[in-house]
């Protein structure tokens, strides 16, 4: 798959020229997986909140074993109409340049807050690698500009490529990690659990209210919803050679995902062997107790894995930016522009979109993981109007889908700025729906706004698409 | 038909409908406590199950392409 021409076209800078086998697009979907959030909010999450982290091993296999089913379409649909972005699935299905630039538009207000998440991890990771020598600001700096660097020079190919190493070091780290350091200070699984629950009561299972069932539930439901919406997700899936790709990935990375479970352990472990993180240095757990156990020069190995956790998560997320603003905000406002502009100006908005991150990063301050679930509830709006394309015909209008989305991400922004939960809004709730998670306000405020708008405007001649065939 | 597919909605529905009732530590199952080792077998069905429908799939494909030759399929029937 040698690069055609001097400059590399857009579709091959984003998705690769659409020639990835199977080993490719699992590793760029494997490498989304475990970001910097898996690796230090997992084990933070473990450490400051015991049972509720589990979660994040839940969420995963629902999303794939829907995967299995919905990414075939998107890729078929994506495959014939050469779309190089997100956006560009909404455009063609709802034939709406308006509606893509409102995909645009809350694809980059998510991925922003993504991006700042794996620089706030890779900050941390640096820094504490290095015994605080490298201060985080130094750290975010020089990282930024070497993946600004290797992202405008290989595209996605680069992305998938530093994936394949990085899985295989942090396997090696996490699981390595994960299954020594149980053994050595309780000298054993079961030992170190019973440890946790008689140091912590309730530590190892979900509390009664607040962080209960009704609030695992309905945040697995929600996260795995909004797990394929990621603009960069949903594009990886394009670079796919076959579909094939998808069903093969949708049996072996739920059983992948399993690598989680040994971050959990180390941040079990940490929670006995190095207590007394609060807040937001709970997500620095993993990192004291492999400091602690090994010498400071694990935590070498461990940062340089860490980086590259960032790192392609990262690379990912700037391609998917910078192609959807200049393929549909750019390309929108100058119809004339000839494909070889576009492709440049994606790629000359990487360096901007990181200046921006970077100054969000050193400023923000803020856990990580809360920043993942603002950007998460984002895309979750995408949600509605994806699934209503899916059918043979196009059955609602690009107004309605506009609609719903504008509302959904406005009730998300009301939501954040408030701190307003189910408990908030609906005080005398019974407990159970008090603990909803909060998001599924937004996502039905979408649907309701979506089906009245849907119904006022109706879609005059329905437009006959040629997938979706139910074999 | 492919009704086979619905198989894919267990895990999900083993999963997360389970939770309420093995929100507990005892019993240890393989060292973990319950609720986490609830969820980790059902992460482990799941790609069984997928991996079940992935080959009744794959043997429906064999089937239709040899139905869409020219040669006649004198194999399974669905």
């Amino acid at each position: 798959m040698a690069r055609r021409g001097h400059v590399m076209s857009l579709e091959q800078w984003s998705v690769g020229g659409r020639g990835f086998g199977s080993v490719f697009v699992f590793l760029l979907m494997a490498g989304e997986i475990y970001t910097t959030f898996t690796f230090l909010g997992g084990s933070g999450w473990a450490y400051g909140k015991g049972a509720p982290a589990f979660y994040i091993l839940c969420y995963g296999a629902i999303a794939y074993s829907v995967s299995y089913f919905l990414l075939p379409i998107v890729w078929r649909y994506a495959q014939t109409r050469r779309l190089v972005s997100q956006a560009d699935f909404f455009v063609a299905k709802y034939e709406s340049k308006t509606l893509g630039v409102v995909v645009a538009l809350v694809s980059v207000a998510a991925l922003v807050p993504y991006l700042v998440l794996q620089l706030k991890g890779l900050g941390i990771i640096v820094s504490e690698a290095s015994g605080g020598v490298i201060t985080q600001a130094v750290a975010v700096w020089t990282s930024s500009i070497a993946l600004v660097g290797y992202v405008v020079v290989s595209g996605v190919r680069g992305s998938a490529w530093t994936s394949a190493l990085k899985d295989v070091m942090i396997l090696a780290a996490a699981v390595g990690i994960g299954v020594y350091l149980p053994l050595h200070y309780f000298g054993g699984y079961r030992a170190m659990f019973e440890a946790v629950e008689a140091a912590k009561p309730g530590a190892l299972t979900l509390p009664g209210s607040g962080m209960s069932p009704a609030w695992f539930i309905s945040t697995v439901l929600l996260t795995a919803t909004g797990f394929y919406m990621w603009p960069q997700f949903f594009a990886g899936v394009y670079t796919a050679r076959s579909e094939n790709v998808f069903r093969k990935n949708a049996v072996i990375l739920p059983l992948y995902q399993l690598v989680v479970l040994f971050v959990f352990f180390t941040g079990f472990a940490a929670m006995l062997v190095v207590p007394g993180l609060k807040g937001a240095a709970a997500d620095l757990s993993l990192l004291r107790i492999v400091e602690q156990s090994f010498g400071s020069w694990t935590v070498g190995v461990i940062g340089a894995a860490g980086l590259l956790t960032a790192l392609v998560p990262g690379s990912m997320i700037l391609i998917t930016a910078g192609t959807i603003i200049s393929q549909n905000i750019y390309r929108v406002m100058a119809p004339a522009a000839s494909d070889r502009t576009v492709s440049l100006v994606a790629r000359s908005l990487v360096p901007v979109l990181t200046l921006v991150a970077v100054i969000l990063t050193l400023r923000g301050g803020q856990t990580l993981v809360v920043l993942l679930l603002m950007g998460y509830n984002f895309v979750t709006q995408l949600f509605p109007a994806l699934i209503l394309s899916l059918g043979e015909r196009q059955r609602v209008s690009a107004a309605s889908a506009i609609a719903g989305i504008v509302a959904g991400e406005l009730t998300v922004v009301f939501l954040t700025v408030t701190g307003a939960s189910v408990a908030t809004l609906l005080p005398g709730a019974p407990q159970m729906v008090k603990d909803l998670n909060v998001g599924f306000v937004a996502l039905a405020v979408n649907a309701v706004v979506l089906t009245v708008v849907a119904l006022a405007t109706r879609v005059e001649t329905p437009v006959v698409t040629e997938l979706a065939r139910t074999r | 038909m492919r009704r086979y597919r619905w198989l894919a909605a267990i895990p999900t529905l083993g999963m997360l409908g389970g939770v309420p009732f093995a929100n507990r530590v005892h019993p240890y199952v393989l060292g973990l406590p319950f609720l986490l080792a609830w969820i980790v077998v059902w992460v482990v069905i799941t790609s069984l199950v997928m991996a079940l429908i992935y080959l009744l799939d794959s043997r429906r494909d064999a089937e239709l392409a040899s139905a869409a030759a020219t040669v006649p399929d004198d194999s399974r029937s669905s």
